[in-house]
């Protein structure tokens, strides 16, 4: 059963780490000898003296403040009352359709909208911080010209003169860009082609599925890539695809994925997901069944599986390697079990293993069940075969002019070094990076774009799926929209792409979709929703690939050297929002460091090489070899990293960034390399060698411990479900009373609470958690949370109210410490927690506050007051949850801080701050509220409405980030509500507002709950549909 | 082809309802007192700035509208957007256009029909009462403080000081009694040593006693005054700033009664009251006062000529000096205050209507807040919100003890501080 797991939250715990048992009990590290934290008592006396002198000197006359109306008040804007709209998210081919919360005409939060077909009102974490990246200081204030400073007639009649010239002379022009999503984009981009007949429009990806393109063409006769629908799938094989984390459209999947993960006592099923990868993904973190392969091994899974569904179908079988790998047989078993309920991906860009995983989708029926090819998807368009000579012609001085639209290839294409070299001998370089990046740099024009929130554009994410952006706030710098530079140079005039966006939807859309409205009500409707959705038209498929050719192509294992997986971060993504404090200091899901970059090794690697990590993230650097390219960069040992692999994250080691991201990590994307034509993200071979430099990796998995308690995680798995969902609350702690042992609830030193108007509390579902980290996002930005940079992170002052607990665990009853766990470690299974105030009510902070600055509402609530505080810090030594965080030092307003934290510290920065909560000073603590202002003002509006508070109009901002429903808020005094639903709450009679509520959801279960402090967030067991398995005699 | 049909039957349909409209009854001056009773908090608040019911004011009066007017809808018409009636050339409308030097109507296309035939009710009904009704104002008057009144505190000083000052009278007469008797009767040398030492003002204020009870003393009221002189940091009752156009409130609020959520037009809904910004002001103020010197300072503002009645588009926001200031720390929001428990604006700003130039009226600290959360009742009436918090207050204290804020939470930090 799962209390015999033994669950760890990093190798230093496991191992006993003498680092780790020194810090293990206290939360916060001592001030070190070189920190000047505190002042002396004599400073302390001249300090007091000074400041009452200030005090009565500044009460003599207070400080005048003015109060500026509006000159012209906008119509609909009301100082205080916050404005939504629909818009779009789009970077690259990331696509999110988003509501976004303006104040006073100022974006401060971006939510995921709900009317889309394809994200479904889900977010990451990266479309969450996006809106901070608008306030970016290092966008630029204006087109330039070189290093100048111009206005933007000059820079058009320049532009505009040499084009022409370029054209007359027959050369050619080229428009670089990412994956394209609007339809309008492109029509500005063929208006530019007719103009100029030797332009060709070049895309690419940094994260590049060519392969697949290619594969599918290859196929199916198109080039295309399907919609997947993990949500019908009862088993899910993937192959190295992190379809969770990164892979084409995480936002979507996760939402279908979580779908298929709820259980309950009514529906006691869910699917099984085999994962085969090479690193510990945030999606094998997930799986059921994961098995640690070599990237070389990918396509062996694959030609394996194809070969037993082959046998079971009675199709011919492929030459395929046959050395054995675990949960081959089984899952390829399972998957013809459930045909036309089953879905294999696979995460590679080689063609030749795709067109091998589009065989064994035919096989399992999944065209037409799992996977909609009547929707076509156009997240990822890029060409690297196009691409690649785009770069041979520029090297190779065949290009006359060249206009970078919206990307930044010198960073992020892996022959970048020789671009961005290169680029001075072409005649006209212009780039529309909205900051001055690497490319940016590398041109000689400068015609910045707007931030996507200052933007007119559209957007088709999916065949017959669109949607609208719109600008959320004037545009703050001389910047213009990157479409109108382009009409405009393509001789379209002073063009305005509002204009020409609203023209297309009326000849494209309007005749379909107006049902009768004018024009004007159908533009204004679509610009509401954000949306406008047509049905798919459906389309058959027969698959003509050629396996043999394909499986003869599959790359072998080669003999020598490590194998080196090349993978985008999970929070600077591909490096476009490298300057983004939010992203930089999100803990990887997985490594949970911060502000890093780092390859990951194996367990038995890390001691043949001799690198050893302690409990501090203390390391060393590895320097590794690909090819001719060589980095440096410190190694982190991963459990459930395959032996023999390592992984290197991209989106580092950017060098034209800003402040925020200068000098972190190298840039990994020249690593990357290429096979059977398109661009390779594992590449074998590679050489390391341990350097002797020494390094410290800024990680919080083992800050704020439990003290070794347990109870803290409730696993089981679905048989165990089925047969008894309450085992586990069967076994769970008790408590001895006077005479017999009773349930750790029963016996209180209070006397409780009533709430007789709301009882507010949360539901975490850790079955559909995935540990993406977008909720921490989402709580950062709604909160005004302070990022703390690099060394106060190794200080253990991150300030994050809502963090997400990683715990590894191994199915064994060996003893912490013992080399038995050790082994078990090379491949973990993984739990991820969120783990936020917990709003006891028994809340054990409450009492030992000297001043009361910490109190309990009518609501339960535990209430934080800042003004009150003085920072004992009482609070936070008596939490056992370690939730609270206190302000070592003044995060705002402090040059100190100006690097890691932006939002607090510039001007520009500052404009992202929710005015409806307070900017904490120092020495006060804080933690999470359970967004109380979302709270208040929902009241606030049903009062004005002299109606009763409806479900689901006050909900946290954790919850309304989270794309995979994990975490459902509400009021549990409603019967109606969907917390209480899904909890099944009762009310006890004797006493039905007290906070002893009935919960009849057998995996709902209380962190800590044996210590009694009864909190109100419930979490649902993990469970995972694994066999049982049998024990070994 | 089956758009176009179900086109024509749309037009059908309301070409019908248009035709059978003026004969439904919605299309009639209600005299039911709700309507009237409706029509005139609409009134009051919407067309009161301008428009009296028996006085041409900066519209013309009210009364006797129904004779002048050419029908009912045609009314409703002009409310709704009299621009658009002028542009359309109808006479009675260019006609009163022009009578009233070309000053526009506020559009009022949030009323609905209903709304304005109750405000025509209201209208009625009103001019037809008698002149000079004496407008009796009431006030609610401050409820008195609990506990013993200060009067009695007073009283029972002064008692206890005569009290004392007797007590001092009967100890000098005993002091004087007893000497005599000593006097008379024979001493040793020790006894007269203690009896003629004599008490002077010196050897009293030397006493140890003395000493201790002085420097208690000073030192309990200087401790005092300290304290109650910190308290008053940041206070700033009475606080009248010179702001940079003399708006009087007097005149406004006052003698001409306009009302408070014309210009404060955040109040009802949300956290800022909002300080009117100068395009409200123009609602007026393009007709009334416009040669004066800082009704001048508001064209500057807003970039107005008031030669040709045009607007350059050029604005210069005013700068007021902010009177009320609240911390950051402390969430204040007037749609809770205004709307939902419907305090008047006077309870906290003070006499508004009569102030010359506006001061900070009451406290603002956060001791003020507090007294009343704790006096003041839940304002629950015809608001579902309270409706289970009232019935179960009423269970558990008893139907005649009010639910006053404190009960539902009102002092709790998080209401206020978050």
């Amino acid at each position: 059963m799962s209390n015999t797991k033994t669950y760890w939250k990093g190798l230093p715990q496991l191992t006993n780490d003498p680092e780790f048992v020194k810090h293990a009990d206290k939360e916060f590290v001592e001030p070190g000898k070189n920190e000047d934290l505190g002042h002396s008592r004599r400073d302390f006396l001249r300090m007091m003296g000074f400041s009452m002198a200030a005090v009565s000197l500044a009460a003599c006359e207070a400080p005048i403040r003015k109060a500026i109306p509006y000159a012209n008040k906008p119509e609909d804007v009301d100082p205080g009352i916050p404005n939504y709209y629909a818009s779009t998210y789009i970077n690259g081919g990331d696509y999110c359709s988003i509501v976004v919360k303006t104040r006073e005409g100022r974006p401060i939060k971006v939510d995921g909208n709900g009317l889309s077909g394809v994200t479904k009102g889900g977010t990451s974490a990266q479309v969450e911080a996006s809106v901070l990246s608008l306030y970016d200081n290092y966008r630029l204030r204006g087109p330039k010209a070189g290093d100048k400073s111009t206005d933007w007639q000059t820079l058009d009649s320049e532009v505009i003169a040499k084009l022409a010239e370029i054209a007359a002379q027959g050369g050619q022009i080229r428009i670089v860009s990412n994956t394209v999503l609007s339809p309008s984009t492109k029509a500005v981009i063929e208006r530019f082609k007719a103009k100029y007949p030797t332009a060709q429009h070049v895309q690419y990806d940094q994260a590049s599925t060519y392969g697949m393109l290619k594969a599918n063409e290859e196929s199916f006769g198109t080039a295309f890539i399907p919609s997947y629908d993990f949500s019908k799938a009862k088993t899910i094989v993937s192959i190295a695809a992190d379809f969770i984390g990164t892979w084409v459209s995480p936002i979507e999947f996760t939402k279908q994925y979580a779908a298929t993960r709820e259980v309950s006592a009514e529906k006691p099923e869910m699917s099984r997901h085999y994962q085969f990868e090479s690193i510990l993904s945030l999606t094998g973190a997930n799986a059921d069944y994961r098995t640690a392969i070599k990237p070389s091994e990918e396509g062996t899974v694959a030609a394996q599986i194809y070969n037993i569904l082959a046998s079971k179908a009675g199709a011919a079988s492929l030459a395929a390697p046959a050395n054995p790998i675990e949960h081959v047989e089984k899952a390829a078993n399972e998957l013809w079990a459930n045909r036309g309920k089953a879905l294999v991906v696979a995460g590679s860009n080689d063609k030749a293993i795709q067109v091998i995983v589009n065989a064994i989708n035919t096989l399992l029926d999944s065209y037409g069940n799992t996977i909609d090819a009547s929707r076509p998807v156009n997240f990822r368009q890029g060409n690297d075969e196009q691409m690649g000579a785009f770069i041979n012609e520029v090297t190779g001085g065949k290009i006359g002019a060249v206009i970078f639209y919206g990307c930044n290839p010198v960073y992020d294409h892996p022959k970048g070094a020789e671009l961005g070299a290169a680029l001075k001998n072409v005649a006209l370089s212009v780039s529309t990076s909205s900051t001055e990046d690497e490319t940016a740099s590398a041109s000689a024009y400068k015609a910045p774009d707007h931030h996507y929130l200052e933007s007119w554009n559209d957007a088709e994410p999916k065949k017959g799926m669109y949607s609208l952006s719109q600008p959320a706030i004037t545009k703050i710098f001389r910047t213009r929209q990157a479409q109108e530079s382009l009409l405009v140079w393509g001789g379209n005039g002073q063009a305005d792409y509002f204009e020409f966006v609203k023209e297309n939807w009326k000849n494209w859309f309007y005749g379909k979709a107006g049902n009768g409205m004018d024009f004007q009500s159908f533009w204004d409707k679509c610009l509401y929703d954000g949306v406008l959705e047509f049905p798919a038209e459906p389309v058959s498929l027969t698959f003509k690939g050629d396996l043999n050719a394909a499986a003869a192509t599959l790359s072998s294992a080669q003999a020598g050297g490590y194998e080196l997986v090349i993978y985008e971060s999970y929070g600077v993504g591909n490096g476009s929002q490298a300057n983004n404090p939010l992203l930089q200091e999100l803990p990887d899901p997985i490594t949970k460091a911060v502000w890093d970059h780092y390859v990951t090794i194996s367990i038995s690697d890390a001691g043949k090489l001799g690198i050893n990590n302690d409990a501090e993230g203390r390391t060393q650097k590895l320097t590794l070899t690909v090819g001719n390219q060589k980095v440096t960069v410190p190694a982190l040992v991963q459990p459930g990293q395959k032996q023999g692999t390592m992984g290197i994250a991209l989106g580092y080691g950017r060098t034209k960034v800003g402040k925020v991201a200068e000098g972190i990590g190298v840039n990994a994307y020249p690593l990357i390399g290429m096979a059977n034509g398109s661009l390779s993200y594992a590449v074998a071979g590679v050489k390391a060698e341990k350097t002797d430099e020494n390094f410290q990796i800024a990680q919080t998995q083992i800050h704020q411990t439990y003290m070794g308690r347990t109870n803290v995680i409730q696993e089981s798995t679905l048989e165990e479900f089925k047969e008894n969902p309450k085992e586990w609350l069967e076994k769970s702690a008790k408590i001895t009373d006077w005479e017999k042992k009773v349930d750790p609830s029963a016996v209180s030193l209070w006397k409780g609470h009533d709430y007789k108007n709301h009882h507010w509390g949360m539901a975490i579902d850790l079955n559909t958690c995935t540990g993406c980290g977008a909720c921490v996002v989402a709580c950062n930005v709604e909160n005004n949370v302070a990022m703390v940079g690099k060394e106060e992170v190794i200080n253990r002052r991150e300030m994050h109210w809502l963090r997400i607990d990683r715990y590894y665990s191994s199915a064994s009853d060996a003893p912490m410490n013992s080399k038995e766990l050790e082994q078990a470690a090379e491949n973990p299974e993984v739990v991820f927690q969120p783990m936020l105030c917990q709003h006891c009510n028994n809340a054990p902070c409450e009492t030992v506050c000297p001043v009361a600055a910490t109190t309990h509402s009518s609501e339960g609530l535990n209430q934080m007051t800042y003004n009150r505080c003085i920072g004992t810090r009482y609070c936070a030594n008596n939490c056992p949850y370690k939730v609270r965080r206190f302000n070592w030092f003044k995060y705002h307003h402090n040059q100190q801080f100006y690097q890691a934290n932006p939002a607090m510290n510039t001007e520009l920065g500052r404009m992202v701050l929710n005015p409806e909560v307070t900017v904490r000073s120092r020495g006060v603590m804080e933690k999470c509220s359970f967004c109380v202002q979302r709270i208040q003002t929902g009241k606030l509006n049903a009062k004005k409405e002299r109606r009763p508070l409806k479900d689901g109009e006050v909900i946290t901002a954790c919850q309304a980030a989270c794309s995979s429903g994990a975490i459902v808020f509400g009021d549990m005094n409603d019967e109606n509500s969907r917390i209480s639903q899904l909890l099944d709450i009762s009310k006890p009679e004797e006493r039905p507002y007290g906070i002893d509520k009935k919960i009849g959801n057998p995996r709902a279960y209380r962190v800590l709950e044996e210590i009694g402090v009864k909190p109100n967030i419930f979490y649902l067991t993990k469970v995972r549909n694994k066999d049982r398995e049998k024990k070994a005699v | 082809m089956m758009n176009y049909r179900a086109a024509r039957f749309s037009i059908f349909l309301i070409s019908a309802f248009l035709f059978l409209a003026p004969s439904l009854s919605a299309q009639t001056v209600p005299t039911d007192d709700e309507s009237v009773k409706n029509g005139e908090t609409l009134f009051k608040n919407n067309c009161y700035s301008c428009h009296r019911v028996k006085e041409k004011w900066t519209g013309p009066a009210l009364a006797g509208y129904q004779n002048r007017v050419p029908s009912i809808e045609w009314t409703i018409a002009w409310v709704k957007n009299s621009a658009k009636l002028i542009a359309s050339g109808d006479e009675y409308a260019n006609k009163i256009y022009n009578e009233y030097n070309k000053s526009q109507m506020t559009a009022f296309t949030n009323l609905k029909d209903e709304e304005i035939l109750d405000i025509l009710a209201y209208v009625e009904v009103e001019a037809a009462k008698p002149d000079a009704a004496p407008v009796v104002v009431t006030e609610d008057g401050a409820a008195p403080a609990a506990g013993v009144p200060s009067a009695y505190i007073n009283a029972i000083i002064i008692g206890m000081i005569v009290i004392l000052l007797l007590l001092l009278v009967v100890l000098g007469f005993i002091v004087s009694t007893l000497k005599r008797v000593v006097e008379n009767r024979n001493l040793s040398e020790e006894e007269k040593e203690v009896v003629e030492s004599p008490i002077t003002l010196s050897t009293v204020t030397r006493s140890p006693g003395f000493i201790f009870l002085v420097i208690f003393l000073v030192t309990t009221v200087g401790f005092k005054t300290v304290i109650d002189g910190l308290f008053t940091i940041g206070v700033q009752q009475g606080y009248a700033p010179k702001q940079p156009i003399a708006f009087s409130h007097k005149i406004h609020a006052g003698e001409n009664e306009v009302n408070c959520k014309y210009c404060h037009t955040g109040v009802m809904k949300g956290k800022q009251a909002n300080i009117p910004s100068p395009n409200i002001c123009m609602n007026c103020h393009t007709q009334i006062k416009t040669e004066s010197p800082e009704i001048k300072k508001i064209y500057a503002a807003i970039g107005y000529d008031p030669a040709t009645g045009t607007y350059s588009g050029k604005t210069e926001p005013i700068k007021w000096v902010r009177i009320h200031n609240i911390p950051d720390l402390a969430y204040f929001n007037h749609a809770q205050h205004v709307n939902v428990a419907g305090i008047e604006c006077q309870t906290c700003h003070g006499p508004i209507e009569e102030m010359e130039v506006v001061y900070q009226y009451s406290l603002l600290t956060m001791g003020w807040c507090i007294d009343c959360h704790r006096k003041t009742e839940v304002n629950g009436k015809d608001n579902a919100y309270y409706d289970k918090l009232i019935q179960l207050h009423e269970q558990s204290k008893g139907k005649n003890n009010k639910m006053k804020v404190e009960d539902i939470g009102g002092l709790e930090c998080a209401k206020c501080h978050y």
